[in-house]
């Protein structure tokens, strides 16, 4: 176990980088942030979490294995794509109802995405050592 | 046609389960498939009668040239009428041969591919979709003399086979293409109206090409030495494919392509001379051999010389003559190996000086193996008979004869001594003791044999054969019909002399055999079999001494190939480019040259120093160099993204050197050099090409656009994010997933690791 100081800021830093992660994954549209920034951000939690209480603490609290956050991110990226299609337009287009739309559904799913990459990788080596 | 080569392929796919299904009476069913196809094409050469053809086409790649045309003409329906009438016999027989074998589906499968392909070779019509059919028969070949690949000999004999035929192949391609482009199309039968190719200053090189690629096919000297490996393969596939059918599929496409080639001065010497060196080498090694599927192996060696000679000739004599020849030797061939097959299967003895007598215990074979014998040593009345006659005939009347008489008459004693002592002196004299109990083959054994050689006696005395024979020759020449009488008796002319001679030296030299076998010592004739050895080897040696450098399995010397590689292949493209000009009249901000000293510095300490915790460190500090870099040129986006993911870097380096060993030694100074100079190129070069990247612009600035529809079309006023999920979400798409592949290369490769150390 870590030293005191390291749990205690860890765990004040957590909620705060998530609340974080989708303050940046929102305001991506208008203002510097995005669906990548986000996910580092989160992954960044992960990533302090991984040193101070062990992957084994993280796995408990993620509950979701990374590998189906990752798979699920590409789902949802995929599928805004979708509602383009069954529309008979091109893949990707663009679909807004007011100030929500398949972009903001894509940038969800980049979030998911890098997010769940950065898990893996980080938690593998992690177990790993 | 297209039917006939589909059924033949559907029944291969067929064949395994059918073997299963109708258990012992699978290869009689099967035979009924060459037997549909036979008299399919007794049909159509009917409308073929004369000098007409019957074409089929159906388009395949037509920009490229290769359609699926095929054409029943003369030749095409005598070698297909051949193919299925022996394809016949040899699948009942093959029935009883691999009676207790499981694997008799997967033979079936790959006889009835290859019937199809062999098929699809001769009525093909398209110069290209010949070569396909080509590449499938020797694939066939492959599986088939590889049958029993528990044999080491098999195996080997099997690769050699592919190799030699594979690389004729690749030649026989090359002068394909070749001959299309210098005839303005691959169709055949355009290309034989068009007239020969004489005098077209490519044509040295496309007759040789196509040359490399019949003489390796049809096991001219000095390629022949692969069809004697070939007996590896059972019996029936040894009479089907290199006796009757694969091996002429040279001879055939040489008979083709004789409109178009022939006639010529190089023609006629190279085919009469390799063609007479393989007749006399293969009758010479035919009588020395004992082992029967060897002696009739370089048998049929020698009679493809011959036919390859005849071609060459190229007279209408000499045409006729190959016709004869062609039809007697398929048949005879095919009953004498199928015969010996037999044998082998009876009393497990393959030598033909420990056989002896076995007209008592196997009389329908002995019957069969008699008359194809007949045949063979081309004794009256048979197609053999009228073959040698019109050989001779046709030799005499060409020009220089006898410097092809003297070998002829050479090679047909020689055969005729190894056709006695391999089809008739096992069944005459004494009988011989054999390691199992001889007697008779299954009914499915004798019958196929017997009805080959009873054919081989019965067609000189059918009009169809004049019929057949004379609408070949048409084709052959590409002449108009002209109907070829057959008939038996000339009078007493000089060939009948030759034959009558010819029978005479035979009887002395069969009676002499011994004493020949023992000339030189036993020792074998040269070929180009030590040579395909020595390349093997070095191309295996090659092999494993590259894979030893460029594989070496340390991270840097992978590291070290690529970069040299792209150093030398991007720089030698940036290097004929102009010059990249550097302005440096916008002026530099003094916070900007900070952070980039910081950068340059941090990367400096990085490379200098020995301590692993200093270096992560000055690689982080490198990053953030770089992050704030891209704060002072205005792309926050950007920079908190390098931020996060250089810290994020920073703390895998951290758990993954927990795990590495001490560093015991560091890299000499020489390699060190070595690595300094390579990094600097490398950075040097991506230098140039960013700024010669810059001078490169021609087009109009995208970035405009993008700023003044940012809001309009995408409701979204930070364009570098309206940019990557929207105006170019797909270019993201990919950028993701290659992500998530890349996560998921570190997970496999790490997790089994570690599961392997946890047990």
């Amino acid at each position: 176990m870590s030293s005191l100081i390291l749990r205690f800021t860890t765990l004040i830093f957590l909620p705060l980088a998530g609340l974080f992660a989708v303050f940046l994954l929102l305001r991506g549209h208008d203002a510097p942030g995005g669906g990548f920034a986000a996910g580092l951000v989160a992954a960044a939690g992960v990533a302090l979490s991984c040193l101070t209480f062990g992957p084994a603490w993280v796995r408990r609290l993620l509950r979701l294995d990374p590998r189906g956050i990752t798979g699920l991110g590409l789902a949802v990226a995929l599928a805004s794509g979708a509602p383009a299609l069954a529309l008979g337009r091109p893949f990707m287009e663009a679909f807004w109802a007011g100030k929500a739309g398949t972009p903001l559904a894509f940038d969800f799913g980049v979030f998911l995405l890098v997010f769940g990459a950065a898990a893996i990788i980080l938690q593998t080596v992690a177990e790993e050592s | 046609m297209i039917l006939g080569v589909l059924a033949a392929f559907a029944a291969a796919g067929a064949a395994p389960l059918l073997a299963r299904a109708a258990g012992r009476r699978t290869g009689w069913l099967l035979a009924a498939v060459p037997l549909g196809i036979c008299g399919h094409l007794w049909r159509l050469s009917g409308a073929a009668a004369g000098n007409g053809a019957v074409p089929e086409f159906a388009p395949w790649l037509p920009d490229a040239g290769l359609n699926l045309s095929f054409r029943a003409d003369g030749l095409s329906l005598l070698f297909g009428l051949v193919i299925t009438l022996v394809g016949a016999p040899v699948l009942a027989y093959s029935e009883d041969y691999l009676a207790d074998k499981p694997q008799r589906g997967r033979f079936y499968a790959f006889l009835l591919a290859f019937m199809g392909s062999m098929l699809g070779l001769v009525f093909s019509d398209n110069l290209l979709l010949t070569f396909v059919f080509w590449e499938l028969t020797s694939v066939c070949s492959y599986f088939l003399i590889g049958f029993r690949h528990e044999r080491e000999e098999a195996r080997a004999a099997a690769l050699q086979a592919l190799v030699v035929t594979g690389a004729g192949g690749l030649a026989l391609l090359a002068g394909a293409l070749l001959l299309g482009e210098a005839g303005g199309t691959f169709e055949l039968s355009a290309l034989a109206s068009r007239g020969s190719l004489e005098g077209h200053p490519r044509y040295a090189a496309i007759l040789a090409l196509i040359l490399a690629g019949a003489f390796t096919k049809s096991a001219q000297f000095p390629f022949h030495f692969w069809l004697p490996n070939a007996m590896e393969a059972p019996a029936p596939a040894s009479a089907y494919l290199h006796a009757a059918t694969m091996v002429k599929a040279g001879v055939f496409l040489l008979a083709r392509l004789n409109p178009v080639l022939g006639g010529t001065s190089a023609w006629r010497w190279s085919l009469i001379g390799f063609g007479t060196a393989t007749m006399t080498v293969g009758a010479w090694r035919s009588l020395r051999e004992t082992d029967l599927k060897r002696v009739l192996a370089f048998s049929t060696v020698s009679a493809l010389g011959t036919l390859v000679c005849l071609l060459g000739l190229g007279t209408r004599p000499a045409l006729i003559a190959w016709v004869w020849f062609f039809l007697g030797h398929a048949l005879y061939k095919g009953a004498l190996f199928l015969v010996a097959g037999a044998v082998e299967h009876e009393t497990g003895e393959r030598d033909s000086r420990s056989l002896g007598g076995l007209r008592t215990a196997m009389p329908f074979t002995a019957a069969a193996a008699l008359l194809a014998t007949a045949s063979m040593a081309a004794l009256p009345p048979s197609l053999g008979f009228l073959g040698k006659e019109a050989l001779y005939g046709a030799f005499l009347a060409a020009p220089r004869r006898w410097w092809l008489l003297t070998p002829a008459a050479a090679s047909n004693m020689l055969l005729f001594a190894a056709a006695l002592s391999a089809g008739a002196r096992p069944f005459l004299g004494k009988a011989a003791p054999t390691p199992r109990l001889a007697r008779e083959a299954a009914p499915g054994m004798w019958i196929g044999p017997l009805l080959l050689a009873l054919l081989g006696l019965a067609l000189p005395f059918s009009s169809v054969t004049s019929a057949l024979a004379s609408a070949a020759v048409s084709a052959i020449t590409g002449l108009p019909f002209e109907a070829v009488e057959l008939s038996l008796w000339h009078g007493f002319s000089p060939e009948l002399a030759l034959s009558a001679a010819t029978i005479v030296g035979g009887f002395a030299c069969f009676a002499a055999a011994r004493k020949i076998r023992g000339l030189g010592g036993g020792r074998a004739a040269p070929s180009l079999e030590g040579a395909y050895a020595l390349s093997l080897a070095a191309l295996f040696a090659a092999a494993r001494a590259q894979t030893r450098v460029l594989q070496s399995g340390y991270l840097r010397s992978y590291l070290l190939i690529v970069l040299i590689a792209t150093i030398m292949l991007v720089g030698a493209g940036v290097a004929r480019g102009p010059l990249p000009s550097f302005d440096a009249s916008s002026g530099v901000k003094p916070w900007e040259a900070a952070a980039a000293a910081l950068v340059a510095l941090s990367a400096l300490a990085a490379a200098g120093t020995r301590s692993s915790m200093v270096a992560i460190a000055s690689m982080g500090a490198a990053g953030y160099g770089v992050a704030l870099l891209y704060i002072f040129f205005g792309a926050p986006d950007l920079a908190m993204t390098q931020f996060i993911v250089e810290s994020l870097t920073i703390v895998l380096f951290l758990l993954v050197f927990r795990r590495l060993p001490k560093l015991v030694g560091v890299s000499s100074s020489l390699s060190r050099g070595r690595d300094a100079f390579v990094a600097l190129s490398m950075g040097a070069l991506m230098t140039a090409l960013v700024l010669a990247a810059f001078d490169a612009r021609t087009a109009h600035r995208i970035s405009g656009w993008f700023g003044e529809h940012s809001v309009p079309l995408a409701h979204g006023r930070n364009v570098v994010n309206v940019i990557i999920v929207d105006f170019r979400a797909f270019d993201t798409l990919g950028e993701i997933t290659v992500l998530a592949l890349a996560a998921a290369g570190v997970y496999a490769l790490l997790k089994p690791r570690e599961a392997a150390e946890k047990t």
